[in-house]
């Protein structure tokens, strides 16, 4: 064991370099037929930005209906469309493609030291898919929205509600080819990019986190589309797939959809757990504590992630020993989650930590994740799930996982990364305090919803007995608080882009290989081929690195 | 206070008088599956204060000012080996724990009383066996256990009592059961949890529980006139099910004294028990479930009775045990006028005036 010094170069001579993605070629055209993983990174990173925006709106309206018992802000039949459309942004538009579309996008080939990804115009292709979907969901909404919640139930959306249920399928049909194509993208990179020297295990775990994610895109989206084309051919021609009359299943539907839907979780997650770890590892200086144990958990949820889908149906009569098989795939499903957060604990253990803004998200992810993972628990058990289900803990639970979990990664990741990718810092003092303010409405907003669901509080309901209302207060006060957290970042992000301090190479000494290029990158990425001749999470080799450097120019 | 903000003052009064943080335990089940839930949550904060521990002390220990150099460590699999099997092991004490309730909750016991309840878009009805309905309440008796069959008219609904721990979902075609003891008397919430469509969050109502003597008072004062079977034999007479189901000797239908339970052999070559599913498969779906011997020509009744009408029918047919009340039915149509003569001042609902009609889809 040795030990390294590494001090923050000198930025005050910094200037941001002439030529890069950004400035190679101007003109909106340029950005629109580029093949540039950057770019389309950057291109990714505003629609779901917009997205976002949007669903969180819908959640504000939600938070504010229920501020009361009645439900007098809105008629049912509205309540019941804003949530629907909350769920399918947010979940289709917004965590599915968050981190891989942005992030990965733009970092897996810098990771793997190539100069873009594999198939540059297929990944263009996901975006227009992307975008194309989303303007179909959105044009869905304004014209009458659905509401059959984001989970489609049949009959309930075949046979019985008459919103534009086709129209929203259809937008998530394509949405789920953007998927596929983004997931099988990154396989084939990954598989064939990879730059000399850079076996399996020096990659970073940012990219195992990738690979295991894109598994699941690729082989769990075709079940959600082939379950989607069943329930529109079922409201269109009429035929009888989930329909008990005509000797059909409604549980068929149940089961296909969470095939996929129960996977997308671990798609929406693994990604931010890949932040996580580069974060971590950056601000500690210290290489992921068991790397080979996170690359291989990561593996592990993605293989255990098929087989869990029943424990969203346990109390819908599915066979009792259906039930027992399922709840123990769940409990070994929850252990690997347990040992990232175990690991990345002790990736802090003899570290010299400091508290940029991205490590604060990170420290507030692992308390929030272990929180919405520790809660998975109480809902794969079999016994107590029959008295959480269909609650608030439930919302309570996804949406620690989610937005405790993957929104924080998110918002970690793009802190972290902004230098890189803009050539700017984000100011930090100002960011720290929107990491906390986040930190603070969310728990807020949502902690109080485990105890509503405890006390029986159901879910998707417009109006509640009174004597939840107390509880429904401080959410609802919560929800603004997080509103502002939320705001923040787009208000001084924007604000950086022209004014943020020159970033330079390698702000955070970090070692991945990202980082040992100009930022903003050219478009090539690299001047010349990196040579991968050392482990991930090498700072000695970053110091030695630096030394040359030094003496070359000395 | 008061006269600084009458707003905050009314929340803090509401929030004192109506704050509650658990729901109350009036059944068997509930303080059994509380164990449980507090086990996990107990395990949940020692596990959620070592992370917040490991993270703080280490954050505070290892920050840059007082620890410059980082010190690289590949990692332990000792350590890695302890936060594997550790959780593995809670994992699976809660899984063992958590099915034994699971199947404790869906098993009902053999001597329990059976209350029919179908959902439909956006109530509750109940159907007692003693022919008393109530819509969007159900009073049942403490101290005794109490199955619930479950079936949905049209789209998934979800029947929950968050302070008896119970819930099963309302399942379109298809019969599903959860059992449940009350233990203390009073009024507890009904929640339909399984979004149903507009009025969901309108699917509520109230689960009151009675000490068996006020259960005994509210049966009679309660009665429709005519109990669930006897609603079941007219409705068995208007569709002329005993033009085959009859006990001669030339019946084109096997007779039905009996058959609730038994072990039925079908022209598939299948054996089935004749439960609850059966029966109503066999009513709506009959060429699926032809008896052994006998030929395929009962017409379905998809779509001309109504749930309701297939419970009754179901549980006329439960409790045929001879031959001779077959005989009864089929040789009483003419029951018909009478049981309405007999049944009108005992406060029928508007279903009740046309007994015949009962039970059946209005067309």
């Amino acid at each position: 064991m040795s030990s390294t010094i590494v001090s923050l170069p000198d930025q005050s001579t910094a200037r941001i370099p002439k030529v890069n993605f950004l400035t190679k070629e101007n003109g909106l055209l340029s950005w629109l037929l580029t093949g540039d993983h950057k770019r389309i990174a950057i291109l990714y990173l505003i629609s779901i930005s917009f997205f976002f925006f949007i669903g969180g709106a819908l959640a504000g309206l939600i938070r504010l209906e229920l501020l009361t018992p009645q439900s007098d802000l809105m008629a049912t039949d509205t309540y019941n469309k804003v949530f629907s459309m909350h769920g399918i942004i947010m979940i289709f538009f917004f965590l599915v493609p968050s981190v891989p579309a942005t992030l990965g996008n733009f970092f897996i080939p810098m990771m793997l030291g190539a100069k873009d990804l594999a198939l540059p115009k297929v990944n263009l292709l996901s975006w227009y898919l992307y975008v194309a979907a989303g303007m179909l969901a959105l044009y869905a909404m304004i014209t009458g929205g659905v509401d059959t919640g984001w989970t489609f139930t049949t009959p309930l959306s075949t046979h019985y509600v008459n919103t534009n249920v086709i129209t929203t399928g259809l937008a998530i049909f394509i949405a789920g080819f953007s998927s596929i194509f983004t997931g099988l993208n990154f396989i084939v990179t990954i598989h064939k990019m990879r730059a000399p020297g850079m076996t399996w295990f020096r990659m970073p775990l940012f990219v195992w986190a990738h690979y295991a994610a894109s598994i699941l895109m690729v082989l769990g989206t075709p079940v959600l589309a082939i379950a989607l084309v069943l329930v529109v051919l079922e409201r269109t021609v009429g035929i009888g797939v989930f329909d008990p009359a005509k000797g059909g299943d409604p549980l068929l539907f149940q089961h296909l959809f969470w095939f996929y839907s129960h996977p997308a979780v671990y798609i929406m997650i693994l990604p931010g757990m890949g932040v996580i770890n580069e974060v971590i590892s950056t601000f500690s200086r210290k290489r992921v504590f068991g790397y080979t144990a996170v690359a291989f958990s990561s593996v592990a949820i993605a293989v255990f992630g098929f087989f869990v889908w029943a424990h969203h149906m346990f109390i819908m009569g599915v066979s009792n020993y259906a039930v027992l098989v399922f709840s123990l795939l769940t409990m070994l499903v929850a252990v690997p989650s347990a040992i990232k957060i175990f690991n990345w604990a002790f990736t802090l253990y003899k570290g010299s930590i400091t508290f940029e803004t991205p490590m604060l998200y990170s420290f507030g992810f692992m308390g929030l994740f272990t929180i919405g993972g520790l809660t998975g628990v109480f809902l794969g058990t079999s016994g107590t799930d029959i008295h959480l289900t269909e609650t608030y803990f439930i919302v309570a639970h996804f949406h620690f996982v989610m937005v405790g979990g993957m929104l924080m990664a998110f918002l970690a990741g793009l802190h972290f990364w902004w230098p890189k990718m803009t050539g700017r810092m984000y100011p930090e003092k100002i960011s720290q305090l929107a990491a906390v303010v986040t930190f603070i409405g969310f728990n807020f907003t949502f902690f109080p919803q485990f105890i509503l669901g405890t006390l029986g509080m159901p879910r998707r309901y417009a109006s509640y007995p009174p004597e939840f209302q107390v509880l429904n207060v401080f959410s609802t006060a919560g929800a603004t608080i997080l509103g502002v957290g939320y705001l923040l970042p787009v208000l001084y992000l924007t604000w950086s882009l022209k004014y943020g301090e020159i970033a330079g190479n390698n702000p955070w000494q970090a070692t991945g290989l990202e980082w040992q290029t100009q930022s903003p990158p050219l478009t090539e990425n690299f001047t010349e081929i990196p040579i991968m001749d050392h482990e991930a999470y090498d700072y000695e080799w970053l110091e030695r690195q630096k030394e040359k450097e030094v003496t070359s120019v000395g | 206070m008061s006269q600084i903000s009458p707003v905050i003052w009314q929340f803090l009064v509401k929030w004192m008088t109506n704050f509650a943080l658990f729901p109350p335990e009036a059944s068997r089940i509930a303080p059994q599956m509380d164990a449980l839930y507090f086990f996990m949550v107990l395990v949940s904060l020692i596990g959620l204060t070592i992370v917040i521990l490991l993270v703080t002390s280490f954050s505070i220990l290892y920050s840059k000012k007082r620890h410059p150099v980082a010190v690289q460590i590949e990692g332990s699999t000792l350590l890695e080996a302890t936060w594997t099997i550790i959780p593995l092991g809670l994992f699976l004490v809660m899984f063992v724990w958590g099915a034994l309730i699971y199947f404790r909750v869906y098993t009902p016991p053999a001597n329990a009383m059976n209350i029919y309840v179908v959902g439909k878009q956006w109530m509750w009805k109940a159907e007692h066996p003693g022919g008393q309905h109530e819509i969007n309440s159900l009073h049942v008796p403490a101290g005794r256990a109490v199955q619930l069959t479950l079936i949905s008219q049209d789209v998934f609904h979800s029947f929950s009592i968050p302070a008896f721990r119970v819930k099963r979902e309302a399942i379109p075609g298809r019969y599903t059961s959860v059992w449940f003891e009350a233990t203390t008397p009073g009024t507890y919430h009904l929640f339909c949890t399984q979004y149903c469509g507009t009025d969901h969050s309108h699917m509520i109502g109230d689960v009151v529980v009675l000490t068996p003597d006020d259960y005994k008072k509210w049966l009679a004062s309660s009665t429709s006139g005519a109990s669930l079977a006897q609603n079941g034999e007219r409705l068995f007479a208007s569709l002329s099910c005993a033009a085959c189901h009859n006990t001669r000797p030339d019946a084109r239908g096997p007779s039905l004294a009996n058959v609730y339970g038994s072990k039925l052999r079908l022209t598939s070559g299948q054996t089935v028990i004749a439960d609850d599913a059966y029966l109503r498969d066999a009513i709506l779906n009959p060429s699926q479930h032809i008896t052994q011997g006998y030929a395929p020509i009962m017409p379905t009744y998809q779509g001309q009775i109504s749930e309701e009408g297939v419970i009754a029918l179901v549980e006329y047919i439960k409790n045929l045990d001879s031959d001779y009340r077959v005989q009864q039915t089929t040789t009483t149509t003419d029951l018909l006028p009478q049981s309405e003569g007999k049944a009108a001042p005992a406060g029928q609902n508007a279903a009740g005036k046309d007994p015949a009609g009962q039970g059946m889809v209005k067309q």
